[in-house]
């Protein structure tokens, strides 16, 4: 079996906002090349783990490597391709405005920006939608154009929160698979949700509950762990031994 | 580059505002317009009533500047007052004139008291000789409007560029862009700058227009250049507008920035010239110093009253200069809350 590197280490990192702890404790390692979803019911910590792995927060205690180095580093961030929990997009913009300003952001131009900015409208879908404004967008479109700007620049690695809510099932299969893609291409994907039924098609889960890690394991692993038919089942069974 | 795509997103978001646009333009030029009426207005022309007057003294009033009328009875004067119809009257207690004002508005109370002092001046003799009067800077029929009029075409590119740049950013960082932005390449100083150049470029825009509209169409004074007086209004929308995102961060919506409105920029109204400086009481007017907009004024009223030139006003370009750039490195310092890197 061929070695794999580690692409993404978070080393008994804990966050805590005045008394009020978010992150426990957590330690995981995140190989390269592989989809690893960050699961767990809202509240859970998840957005306060993948913001530090972004270089937008810092943990309390402990740290988080990326490749190797330690974040935050400016110089990693070209490396990651982050997509932030709530839409954070130019609404007085249209769509091509929003991706062109992220692509020279990134340090794309001419060809290569219109090209790209092709590529990703094509993946999410949003190609005949390019010149529409985006306030005029519904939450499942802004939703997959947050997705297109993270995948703008070719990134490594991927940090998506939440990439799914609010997209109807069948554009959310579809953006599966556009996933899976990316990781056949030797991409790394981190993907916090909630949705029980989209953990399955993770390499490797970490259940996330009040800021404890309290299980990693392949999906398969964990249900034969618990001894349970579904993750659902699973994370109960997890938490109950927990507390 | 990147803070090319900055600059080219910002004109981008403000030319589709529409409204915005409208009223960092318009607004000025309406209110201008106002004040030129308010101020170039006629001259009041009191109402004053002569009771019991001797025939002699009535012949030899000049009756172009007031309204006059004549009553017999004191009383009939006391009620045309009361009925506001009368802002004065005259009446004769054994033969010494005595007036009896209205009293309630400077205004009118400064008119009459013009008029009636004017009436019992003695005749100057026709020989007598006059006073030539001539004046170093602007003129002796420079109006309120020309004196006023410098202070507040700053204090509109001031006013307009604070609050719109601070609600930009303040929406950059409710809307989640900022922290977007923070997750890219883009440096916290390339956000700053690229702020200040894009709102510059407008600035810019809108200035010239309000100012070429002030002078040409108002007729402002300018005896000096335009060039300085664009100048001087773009170092101090640069120094509004660097503010105006520094206490953004200190908001948490719209109207918390509106907030700022009143203790930050009101007061600068008053330490910038509006009012003459040397009436301020002692203890406060250290505080015309601190504020940006008094620099500004005194730069544009000596460009556009006195005539000055760059050597007169770079002293103040300097000191608008520092203000927006200790603005920017606070600028700086604070967006580390959101990302030490
Ligand atoms: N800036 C903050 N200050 C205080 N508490 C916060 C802050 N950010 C997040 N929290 C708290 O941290 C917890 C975890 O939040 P979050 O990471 O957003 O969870 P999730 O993404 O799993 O829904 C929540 O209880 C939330 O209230
Ligand atoms: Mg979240």
């Amino acid at each position: 079996m061929k070695k794999v590197n580690i692409c993404v280490s978070v080393q008994n990192v804990s966050k805590s906002y005045g008394i009020h702890s978010v992150l426990q404790d957590i330690h995981l390692d995140i190989l390269e090349g592989e989809i690893f979803g960050l699961l767990g019911p809202s509240g859970a910590g998840k957005t306060t783990l993948v913001k530090e792995l972004a270089g937008l927060d810092t943990p309390t205690e402990g740290a988080n490597y990326l490749f190797g180095q330690k974040m935050p580093n400016l110089n990693l961030v070209q490396r990651i391709g982050y997509m932030a929990q709530s839409d954070a997009l130019y609404t007085e913009l249209s769509a091509k405005e929003n991706l062109r300003f992220f692509s020279e952001l990134y340090g794309l131009k001419g060809r290569k920006q219109v090209e790209r900015i092709e590529e990703v409208a094509e993946i999410v879908q949003l190609s005949n939608h390019l010149s529409k404004v985006v306030s005029n967008y519904s939450g499942g479109m802004k939703r997959r154009l947050s997705l297109a700007i993270a995948l703008l620049h070719e990134p490594e690695l991927l940090i998506l929160d939440e990439p799914t809510v609010g997209i109807d099932p069948l554009l959310r299969k579809n953006i599966w698979r556009a996933f899976q893609s990316l990781k056949e291409r030797g991409k790394t994907l981190i993907v916090t949700t909630h949705v029980m039924d989209e953990a399955d098609k993770c390499d490797r889960l970490g259940l996330l509950r009040n800021g404890k890690l309290i299980a990693v394991g392949t999906p398969g692993e964990l249900k034969r762990q618990t001894g349970t038919k579904t993750i659902e089942e699973a994370f109960l069974y997890f938490g109950g031994e927990q507390s | 580059m990147r803070v090319t795509a900055m600059v080219k997103r910002i004109l981008k978001q403000l030319i589709r505002d529409k409204r915005t646009i409208g009223l960092l333009i318009f607004a000025p030029i309406l209110v201008l317009t106002m004040l030129y009426f308010v101020f170039n207005g006629e001259d009041y022309v009191p109402r004053i009533g002569l009771v019991d007057a001797p025939e002699s003294f009535v012949e030899q009033l000049d009756d172009r500047k007031a309204t006059l009328s004549l009553f017999e009875e004191e009383g009939d004067a006391e009620a045309k007052i009361a009925e506001k119809e009368l802002d004065a009257y005259i009446k004769f207690v054994g033969g010494q004139p005595e007036l009896i004002l209205e009293g309630s508005d400077p205004t009118v109370t400064g008119a009459t008291m013009e008029w009636v002092q004017e009436a019992f001046q003695p005749r100057q003799p026709e020989n007598a000789p006059q006073l030539k009067v001539d004046t170093m800077f602007g003129s002796d029929d420079m109006g309120q409007f020309d004196y006023f009029g410098p202070v507040l075409l700053g204090f509109f590119v001031f006013f307009f560029v604070f609050l719109i740049a601070g609600v930009s950013f303040l929406r950059e960082r409710t809307t989640g862009t900022l922290e977007r932005l923070l997750a890219t390449p883009l440096r916290k100083w390339e956000i700053v700058v690229g702020y200040v150049i894009g709102f510059g470029i407008f600035t810019m825009i809108q200035s010239t227009i309000i100012a070429s509209y002030a002078v040409y169409v108002l007729g402002m004074v300018m005896e000096g250049a335009f060039f300085h007086v664009l100048l001087v209004i773009l170092l101090l929308a640069f120094t509004a507008l660097s503010l105006g995102i520094l206490l953004s961060t200190f908001a948490h919506n719209e109207l918390q920035m509106m907030q700022f409105i009143p203790i930050i920029v009101v007061p600068q109204i008053f330490f910038s010239g509006l009012f003459n400086l040397d009436t301020i009481a002692e203890w406060l007017s250290w505080i015309s110093y601190v504020t940006p907009l008094y620099y500004a004024a005194d730069a544009l009223r000596d460009i556009m009253v006195r005539g000055y030139g760059f050597t007169e006003i770079y002293i103040n370009l300097l000191v608008l200069l520092g203000f927006t750039l200790f603005f920017m490195m606070m600028n700086i310092l604070v967006l580390r809350k959101f990302r030490t890197m």
